[in-house]
């Protein structure tokens, strides 16, 4: 082709090798006609230190430039064109030296076209660096026109079929065009048709006349997820996203392309057509499918989970999560959820019971427990509080403790071979020691010497770690807590009803000795609690000691006792949690 | 009387010339390669040495030398700005994509004199310590192609190419790579992104300025075809007796590649700027005029993309007057020297060096519906506002020129081409936007007619 003008900056001549800045180094410049003044250096998107763009001094400066391919975690790729903004820089002389205004201040040359010296020319702000003495216009009537022609661009083709897209609600179109849009258009033409409902991959659907081709998804499966499964095929207005054969978008990250998705194109087979997003309530929380801990939102309406999404932690989880992880909610919701505590009377079976009567009983068995006589094992996906208070319960028993490991496949970039969200917690509550289940025999072996005569579970199926039907027949006592029946609630004396995570407040410390909190979403079921209430009148009733009966107050006091936790507070865990010594 | 000067064409159309590299020896052919890999350091005023790589750079400077793909870039400051200090290595590409509209100079040089080339991309390599190089041939080519491979192999085997390249201890190696049919992959950094074996999108500048992040991230020169030939003239003359052709500013010859409604269409290499247009379109040595009774209506002067030039136009240019002052002159469009400067004053471009000459049996609705479609086509769709614009406009002409235009449809073409150029990632944006915005503007009576009389019928229909 021939190549006019070019549109973007020419090179400067590569000067000798400047001395790498440093850190400290500030550049001075103006943002919609106020001073300020911004790190010479930046992160990128892999956190590597690079020269500040416009974007990011625009939002140091507290301007929100509007952006559709730009993604902080992602590569930048420059192409929808929505960050335009006027812009010019100082003015110099042929001594090369700025030239200046009458009052002494430096003139500035506004950008403009070359060939047409009178029309502004905008410059993408993610990718172009700031200059000292630069003056930025996010707001002038130039940037203004600049975002209002890319976003009637963007909508010529779209369907606008908001009132049946998943993404309304959360849809920077929508948002956009609320802000900088315009309410009639001017496109008479027909509309270029794409595939709908194109299957891309076992969990995503894709409709291409929605998408507006920023290939963030693209980008994020290529440089994040490291499968390089899409891409675009055709040209010009028919570009349409692509997987590199039809369903073949599987690994276990495609989710996070429905979250970064700016508009509807990708939409998540589980989700899609479940609820309206406005309708949901999200809640600050964690996964709890191995010990990473990414950091989650529930999304949630009238006691039901809908759907899980990734939460920015940059010392976790980055802005992603698995897909594995993502999707294994529905458990929560099971029918068959424990919502009555139990208690097994002799002839009569197993009998529903209210809290008092099931907590009272339990209680008096445990006070005639002889020291020694007793175990406990508490699952790891318990919370550090629970554990702590079972620690607690035990020491008065002088008990064998002990969780079940739980060991599967890890991968390159966020799930971790621990399946257990919280081993740590176990090993800091001194649950467990550092080899998670190597107790387990000696309580087998203890009850079948019957020296164990009461054991105390929590949150697992002993009868596939060792311990089976047979030998929790020969024991006096059996207190068992969970969220779902098993083998083991089934040969229970006493079940007590216990929550999911998302029913509860409490902390999970993750494989690096993160200590994080979660907040709760929903009511439980039936008459099933947070184990960490009832456990507190439990170690209330049998050591006499009194507790907090605030969540704040347990983790507190814990933070207080156990070592591991040393100096740390609730309030202070903020978002995204502390770090502690494992 | 204008002539036609052949320096790049010289031997090309002679009777008995072949591209075979026995021919091309036999013309003095690699004699400007043995001229510099024999040139010694110059000793310099301050007692440093000046290596001859760089020697023959300072000559391409000082030669004036400007790139005749079309922006006209000076070939000199393009080397002189690639980063010699990153430790990687340097790569330097042959575009010869070939495939602006109107445009056919490029394969004239492959097809007829294909050493020529060879040995001007080997002369630039060598004085850019260039190891590898690649031509990148437009896929339409396919028969250029067979025939730069062949005259590689030629080049190989005399050693004009390969490990030491007769005995000076210098390597190199040249790949031919054929494109697959994307106009785009004529601009240098979708180029760059198709001979990595990616979709031919541009890249974003910043940073990605070929010079220092190029072909594999490395420090990258592309250069047209023509531009890479003329670098062996300038070794052969000297820089100071090429700058003599041309007009200043600018120096040599370059290929015009004339077509449209003139009796004699074809390539003629002429010295930039001592040519008018109008010789061009009605000398005999040239266009030889339109054809009788016609009369012209218009002139695309610089490739496809370049703003259209309206027939009777005249354009304020910088001359020097009987004074030897400089003053802003009145210039009639026949009269305008076809060099690169000239054209920019006169709000276009002579871009790829491509003149279409439309005469006034023309529509001017037709012709840009024509052009506007070609662009839709080959927009890469990577950035919104070509990509999206493109097709508006293409769409909104087709309309134009099937019955159900507007009259409102001329600024309504004018407001979507406004919103693309400048906008966009490369210059493509430029290249789809600049013949809607000349077009309507220079024949807004013609546009508004054609959708006023839509609009009249429509009417008539209803009632």
């Amino acid at each position: 082709m021939s190549a006019p003008a070019t549109t973007e900056a020419k090179p400067a001549a590569p000067a000798a090798a400047p001395a790498p800045p440093l850190p400290s180094d500030k550049i001075k410049i103006k943002v919609d006609g106020r001073e300020i003044e911004v790190p010479k250096m930046m992160p990128n998107w892999q956190g590597k230190m690079e020269p500040t763009t416009m974007l990011q001094a625009c939002q140091l400066a507290a301007h929100e430039v509007p952006h559709y391919c730009y993604h902080p975690k992602l590569p930048v790729a420059g192409n929808c064109r929505m960050c335009l903004v006027e812009f010019g820089t100082p003015q110099m002389g042929p001594d090369r030296k700025p030239v200046l205004n009458e009052d002494g201040s430096p003139k500035i040359a506004k950008s403009v076209l070359p060939y047409e010296p009178g029309t502004p020319r905008g410059a993408i702000a993610c990718a172009t660096p700031i200059s000292p003495g630069m003056e930025i216009y996010p707001n002038s009537p130039a940037t203004k026109q600049m975002r209002e022609a890319v976003l009637e661009s963007l909508l010529i083709n779209h369907p606008l079929d908001c009132p049946i897209c998943d993404q309304a609600g959360e849809c920077k179109l929508q948002e956009y065009s609320v802000e900088h849009g315009q309410a009639q258009s001017r496109f008479v033409e027909a509309k270029v048709h794409k595939p709908k409902a194109v299957d891309l991959g076992p969990r995503i659907v894709l409709d291409d006349e929605r998408c507006i081709l920023c290939t963030r998804c693209i980008r994020f499966t290529k440089d994040i997820a490291g499968d390089d499964a899409l891409g675009i095929v055709n040209r010009g207005s028919y570009n349409t996203i692509a997987a590199w054969a039809e369903g073949k978008f599987d690994n276990n990250y495609t989710l996070n392309t429905v979250d970064i998705c700016p508009v509807g194109a990708l939409t998540s087979k589980d989700f899609r057509f479940q609820m309206r997003v406005w309708f949901m309530k999200e809640t600050k929380s964690l996964c709890t499918s191995c010990g990473t801990g990414c950091n989650i939102i529930v999304g949630s309406r009238e006691e039901k989970v809908y759907r899980y999404e990734p939460r920015q932690n940059d010392a976790v989880n980055s802005m992603w999560m698995c897909d594995s992880g993502r999707l294994n909610y529905k458990w929560i919701g099971r029918t068959d959820r424990l919502q009555k505590c139990g208690m097994r009377i002799a002839e009569r079976g197993m009998l529903e019971v209210a809290w008092p009567t099931a907590l009272k009983a339990v209680s008096a068995k445990l006070a005639s427990a002889p020291t020694g006589s007793v175990a406990v094992i508490a699952s790891a996906r318990q919370t550090t509080e629970e554990l702590f208070l079972l620690a607690k319960l035990a020491k008065r028993f002088n008990a064998l403790t002990d969780s079940v490991a739980r060991n599967g496949e890890g991968d390159k970039l966020l799930v971790n071979a621990d399946k257990n969200p919280n081993s740590n917690g176990a090993r800091l509550t001194g649950i467990a020691g550092p080899q998670l289940g190597v107790n387990l025999a000696k309580i087998a072996d203890g009850i079948r010497s019957g020296s164990i005569r009461t054991l105390i579970v929590f949150g697992e199926d002993v009868t596939k770690h060792g311990i089976g039907a047979d030998l929790l027949a020969k024991l006096d006592t059996l207190i068992v807590s969970d969220i779902l029946p098993n083998a083991t609630t089934a040969a229970a004396h006493f079940v007590l009803p216990g929550c999911a995570h998302v029913e509860k407040r409490g902390t999970f410390v993750n494989v690096k000795g993160r200590v994080q909190k979660f907040m709760k979403a929903v009511e439980a079921p039936g008459d099933a609690r947070p184990e960490w209430e009832f456990l507190h009148e439990l170690v209330h009733n049998v050591t006499g000691q009194n507790g907090f009966s605030t969540i704040e107050g347990l983790f507190n006091q814990m933070a207080r006792e156990v070592p591991g936790f040393a100096g740390l507070e609730w309030a202070k865990l903020g978002d995204t949690g502390v770090t502690v010594q494992i | 009387m204008p002539q036609e000067h052949r320096l790049i064409l010289k031997h090309a159309d002679q009777p008995g010339y072949t591209p075979d590299l026995e021919c091309y020896l036999r013309h003095g052919g690699y004699d400007a390669l043995k001229k510099v890999l024999a040139l010694a350091p110059k000793d310099l005023p301050d007692g440093k040495k000046m290596s001859p790589q760089e020697q023959v750079r300072e000559d391409v400077k000082a030669s004036g030398l400007r790139g005749r793909g079309g922006a006209g870039f000076s070939a000199g400051i393009k080397w002189s700005l690639v980063d010699r200090k990153s430790g990687k290595p340097i790569y330097l590409i042959c575009n010869a994509d070939e495939s602006e509209p109107g445009t056919f100079k490029d394969r004239q040089i492959i097809h007829k004199d294909p050493h020529q080339l060879i040995e001007g991309m080997i002369l630039s390599c060598w004085a850019n310590d260039v190891k590898l190089a690649y031509l990148y041939i437009r896929g339409e080519m396919p028969q250029g192609a067979k025939l730069l491979n062949k005259a590689l192999d030629e080049a190989r085997a005399k050693n004009f190419l390969g490990k030491n390249i007769l005995g000076s201890g210098y390597d190199l190696e040249i790949y031919v790579h054929r494109g697959a049919g994307a106009y785009i992959c004529g601009e240098e950094t979708g180029l760059i992104e198709s001979l990595e074996g990616k979709r031919a999108y541009p890249r974003i500048k910043p940073p990605y300025f070929p010079a220092v992040l190029g072909l594999y991230m490395c420090p990258t020169i592309v250069n047209n075809v023509e531009t890479l030939c003329h670098v062996k003239h300038i070794v052969n003359m000297g820089a100071a007796e090429y700058a003599k052709l041309g007009t200043p500013n600018n120096t040599g010859t370059r290929i015009v590649s004339l077509s449209g409604d003139v009796k004699r269409p074809g390539y003629f290499e002429i010295e930039v700027g001592k040519v008018t247009i109008g010789e061009l379109i009605n000398d005999p040595a040239f266009g030889g005029g339109l054809c009788d009774g016609r009369k012209l209506k218009a002139i695309i002067p610089g490739g496809s993309s370049s703003k259209i030039l309206k027939a009777g136009e005249t354009f304020k240019l910088n001359r020097k007057g009987a004074d030897g002052q400089m003053a802003k002159v009145d210039v009639p469009l026949l009269d305008l020297p076809y060099d690169f400067d000239s054209l920019m004053a006169a709000g276009t471009m002579s871009g790829s060096g491509a003149i279409i000459v439309l005469d006034d049996t023309r529509d001017i609705v037709e012709a840009l519906a024509n052009l506007a479609e070609f662009y839709a086509h080959e927009s890469c769709g990577q950035c919104t506002p070509c990509r999206e614009g493109s097709l508006w406009m293409s769409k909104a002409l087709h309309r134009l020129t099937h019955g159900h235009g507007r009259k409102a449809d001329a600024d309504y073409l004018l407001h979507i081409a406004q919103n693309i150029q400048g906008r966009t990632i490369c210059a493509f944006g430029e290249a789809c936007a600049w013949p809607v915005l000349s077009y309507v503007k220079k024949f807004k009576d013609d546009f508004e007619a054609k959708g006023a009389a839509d609009e009249a019928k429509a009417a008539a229909a209803k009632h």
